[in-house]
């Protein structure tokens, strides 16, 4: 058999289709385009809309800097592609490589990439979550109502959830002059992401910035009034909290249901994948028309112990677009690996924070230049011995420096001094991240030992 | 004109900010704020501050508008 | 290789063309001789230095050697006045950073650049019309009739030195920046006590502009520094002429030799001067590609290792004078393709023109608008120009590198 001419007749002729028409799944189709491939492209998207883009929905819309509708995505170049639109796909039969629509349609393909991402999680009570003024922020829509509801000036807003959409809606509220409160069921706001020390910070902010910040505390019910209108939310403590708007900010689900039974290898942590970015079946069997990218993949990273990674990541999705695409045209020794370092940044109260590398797998942090009291710093995670991660709040010029280092496996605690170390990053500390037993939503990274799906295999041996 | 800045990249050296405040502006001393949908009008500054940011993170559209964006680098 | 090399970068006869000596320094990314300097000259490496916080900028933690025959340089600062935040380290240059970007630049002061644009246009336009009206076609000097006078008259109207003060400022201005630029012929007792005389003029000066504008503030950058009530609260008049002065002098001689290289390198490009003239949107990618072939400033020489550090492979011991070669590491074929080509089009030009990291140039936004209003009007006046001189006679500085004066002769000068 001849591999190449295969390849070369999929670059002509053959049909890719991608479903998740976001960031991922248009960075991809580029790539596709940009790598010579001149065959049938299918882009399928859940939402009516064209590519957007997500980050400044929770900043400059909600600051009314910009409008939820202007937020689309720039295109590098034409991708001369088929849109389906506002039609989500249902199922994936595997065998016949054709993916289900919930319209009933079935496309078809030669290879397939899946950027379904993620949604936000939903409040979990179906008749609560329905109330007027209750919202949730990941889709253009969800902004564009929640701006008009923040437009009309409520008395209080109520966020539940202080990971870094809900801190950034906080800090959006503050900025219009509204009323808020956060509830927050850990210790502190993003201690998730990155632990108790630097969330000590955040709540800081929070507070210094006229933020009724609640932590320790569970949102238990909402209540609503006649007309169907959300009034008040009842917390954990007994208290009673009149608020008009409430933002139910808890994190997000992957988009993997459609998947269920296709033998895919999907659950609710995402789609395990190669670090090649090569959808693993049910058994862990590495497909090799199959392909995942965004922030419903999970990959293996040499850094962080082969571990599987999932990162809600705007840099991840582009970077594991590319190489998806990439290798989906390419033969098997020109594939090449998805080894992206973790980064991410954050805008609230007027602060910029960036990380990179994985923090959450710190247990110690050790506070390198600047101070925390003074709200510029940066903070170097450690993980036996090596630097694993660092966060920088309005420092980021330093980043590039911490990256090299995590990449290089430093040892932790760093023993130089800097420009700017203060008597307050002399020793690490306990970076305070909570159990990883107890469920979070906060952390926008997750680790998860080897199995290529959630659900129970029972293996039954092949007759002969 | 569509455009997306990798936030990843931005450093907040603010050139882009010098260069088109009525698009692009510095929230605090390093956060980039900055209008995804600029005014037509504003094409030209736009351009400028895609040209002039020091470390390439403005991505403009290369489909609707005329003029080839600079491309980010491969360098990380 | 020798120390011999950096004796030659630094001779005079190289000025004209350092690239060769930088190309043969990349063969060594980190290069030491004897008591030197440890001299890096690749892209990378550079880079990641610039990004280090194990490097001081701090001459306080720079130990001289008489190896480094740059580490007393002077780059027109003076020892009466405290530092000024390019040569401090955070957190002190970070708050006065803070300081001084509070009335130029965002989120403060997101449009005073921008405001300037038309004023900087008609500095531009009067330079040239006077050059048309007194000017011998023949031989025209841009140095003298254009760049040099440019920046100087723009850093008046930023501060606020009322218009009948800038011709004295513009004297004073020229004796710094020569000091910078010594004649080897010349009596250096003389040429010292001139350039203390000018200093200490000019800091009286300043400091009496600093009181009046304290008393009667008048919206421009020196009474926003002298009364400014931020979070970091206010400058003392010392660090307000210590920083007044940085902006003067780093301000001005970078932007002259970031114009006169531009010009001369479309002078020797012509295809790239016709285009121009064409499109003057052109100007803002050029004045990119410029920084990267022909940086204003060559090297940062004042840097220093608070602790020993590795870089390619050489451990750097702590207390080390550190050279970073800008332009060399502009140059480096492992970063840019075809790096001795001048290409506006060039899509990934990440220079180190401006430096980067923390202290990447404050002025940049000034002087890239500058570059480019000064390149296109140049391009649209001038009818036919052409260079009298090639090398043209540069200034001795290998740092602040970039031509003494730059004749070219022209068919006529274009109405405004």
């Amino acid at each position: 058999m001849n591999g190449d001419g295969a390849l070369e007749q999929l670059k002509r002729e053959g049909r890719i289709v991608v479903v998740g028409a976001s960031l991922a799944g248009l960075r991809a189709a580029e790539t596709l385009r940009e790598k010579g491939f001149a065959g049938e492209l299918t882009m399928i998207g859940d939402e009516p809309y064209e590519p957007y883009d997500r980050p400044p929905l929770s900043k400059q819309v909600l600051l009314g800097m910009a409008t939820a509708d202007g937020t689309a995505l720039p295109r590098r170049r034409d991708i001369d592609a088929k849109w389906r639109l506002g039609v989500p796909a249902s199922g994936l039969d595997m065998a016949a490589r054709r993916v289900r629509m919930a319209d009933g349609d079935e496309v078809e393909y030669d290879r397939l990439l899946i950027a379904t991402g993620v949604r936000a999680r939903a409040w979990p009570n179906p008749d609560e979550a329905a109330l007027d003024g209750v919202f949730v922020l990941r889709t253009r829509g969800d902004a564009a109502a929640l701006e008009r509801a923040l437009a009309a000036g409520p008395g209080r807003v109520l966020v539940i959830g202080a990971g870094f959409t809900g801190s950034e809606i906080a800090s959006a509220c503050r900025e219009r002059g509204l009323a808020v409160t956060v509830a927050e069921r850990a210790d502190a706001p993003l201690v998730g992401a990155l632990g108790g020390v630097i969330g000590a910070v955040a709540a800081e902010m929070h507070r210094e910035n006229g933020v009724d910040l609640r932590t320790g505390i569970m949102v238990t019910s909402l209540e609503g009034d006649s007309s169907g209108r959300v009034r008040a939310a009842h917390l954990s403590d007994g208290t009673t909290l009149e608020a008009e708007v409430v933002v139910v900010s808890l994190g997000a689900q992957r988009n993997t249901e459609w998947l269920t039974g296709s033998g895919l290898g999907a659950g609710p942590r995402g789609i395990a994948c190669d670090a090649g970015c090569r959808a693993f079946d049910i058994w862990g069997i590495v497909t090799d028309d199959i392909y995942v990218a965004g922030d419903v993949a999970r990959s293996p990273h040499a850094l962080f112990g082969y571990q599987f990674l999932s990162l809600e990541h705007w840099g991840n999705a582009v970077a594991q677009a590319e190489t998806a695409a990439h290798n989906m045209l390419s033969r098997s020794a020109d594939r090449r690996p998805h080894l992206w370092v973790p980064a991410f940044w954050s805008s609230q109260f007027g602060v910029n924070i960036k990380s990179v590398g994985v923090p959450s797998m710190g247990t110690e942090i050790v506070i390198t230049q600047g101070s925390r009291a003074e709200r510029r710093f940066v903070g170097v995670y450690g993980y036996q011995g090596r630097v694993i991660g660092a966060v920088t709040f309005d420092q980021c010029r330093w980043l590039d420096f911490y990256e090299q280092q995590i990449e290089r496996t430093a040892p932790f605690p760093p023993p130089y001094p800097t420009v700017d170390r203060r008597p307050e990053g002399e020793r690490p500390l306990d970076a305070d991240f909570p159990d990883p037993s107890v469920p979070t939503h906060g952390p926008t990274i997750t680790l998860s030992g080897y199995s290529p799906a959630d659900r129970r295999m029972t293996f039954t041996p092949a007759h002969n | 004109m569509r455009l997306v800045v990798d936030l990843n990249r931005c450093q907040g050296y603010a050139q882009c900010a010098f260069l088109a405040p009525d698009v692009f502006t510095m929230h605090g001393e390093e956060s980039l704020l900055y209008n995804p949908q600029a005014p037509d009008d504003q094409h030209d500054n736009v351009v400028r501050a895609a040209h002039a940011c020091p470390v390439r993170a403005i991505l403009l559209d290369a489909v609707n508008g005329s003029l080839q964006p600079p491309e980010a680098s491969g360098e990380r | 290789m020798t120390q011999g090399i950096l004796r030659q970068i630094l001779d005079y006869s190289s000025r004209a063309n350092p690239y060769p000596l930088y190309e043969e320094l990349r063969k060594t990314p980190v290069f030491h001789d004897g008591d030197g300097p440890y001299v890096v000259s690749t892209y990378h490496e550079i880079k990641g230095l610039l990004h280090d916080p194990r490097i001081s900028s701090d001459a306080r933690n720079l130990t001289p050697t008489a190896g480094d025959p740059l580490s007393q340089a002077d780059e027109g600062g003076s020892e009466v006045l405290p530092p000024s935040f390019l040569k401090l380290d955070p957190p002190d240059h970070d708050r006065l950073r803070r300081m001084t970007n509070r009335p130029f630049g965002p989120p403060h002061s997101p449009r005073r650049v921008e405001q300037m644009r038309g004023e900087l246009g008609g500095i531009v336009t009067g330079l040239i019309d006077t050059i048309a009206a007194k000017g011998d076609p023949n031989r025209i000097d841009l140095v003298e009739e254009f760049s040099y006078p440019f920046p100087v008259t723009v850093i008046c109207r930023l501060l606020g030195v009322p218009p009948e003060d800038e011709a004295r400022f513009h004297v004073w201005a020229d004796t710094l920046a020569a000091s910078l630029d010594p004649d080897p012929d010349a009596d250096p007792a003389e040429r010292a006590k001139k350039t203390e005389g000018a200093r200490m003029e000019l800091g009286m000066y300043l400091a009496g502009l600093i009181e009046e504008r304290r008393k009667n503030p008048t919206g421009d950058m020196l009474s926003e520094l002298a009364t400014g009530q931020g979070p970091d609260g206010t400058m003392s008049t010392m660090e307000v002429l210590s920083t007044a002065a940085l902006l003067l002098i780093a301000g001005h001689e970078t932007t002259v030799n970031l114009i006169t290289n531009g010009m001369l390198t479309l002078l020797r490009n012509p295809e790239h001067l016709d285009r121009l003239r064409s499109d003057p949107d052109v100007a803002v990618p050029m004045v990119e590609e410029l920084l990267r072939f022909e940086p204003p400033v060559q090297l940062l020489p004042q840097r220093s290792t608070l602790t020993d550090i590795e870089v390619a492979g050489v451990t750097i011991p702590k207390g080390s004078s550190l050279w970073l070669i800008l332009a060399s590491g502009n140059r480096d074929p492992k970063r840019f393709e075809d790096p001795d080509r001048f290409d506006p089009d060039r899509p990934d030009v990440q220079h180190l023109g401006l430096g980067s990291g923390i202290h990447s140039c404050f002025g940049a936004p000034l002087a890239r608008l500058e570059a480019a209003l000064a390149l296109s009007e140049l391009a649209r006046r001038l009818e036919n120009p052409r260079l009298l001189e090639d090398p043209p006679p540069y200034r001795q500085n290998a740092v602040l590198r970039g031509p003494r004066h730059l004749p070219v002769a022209v068919d006529g000068i274009r109405a405004a």
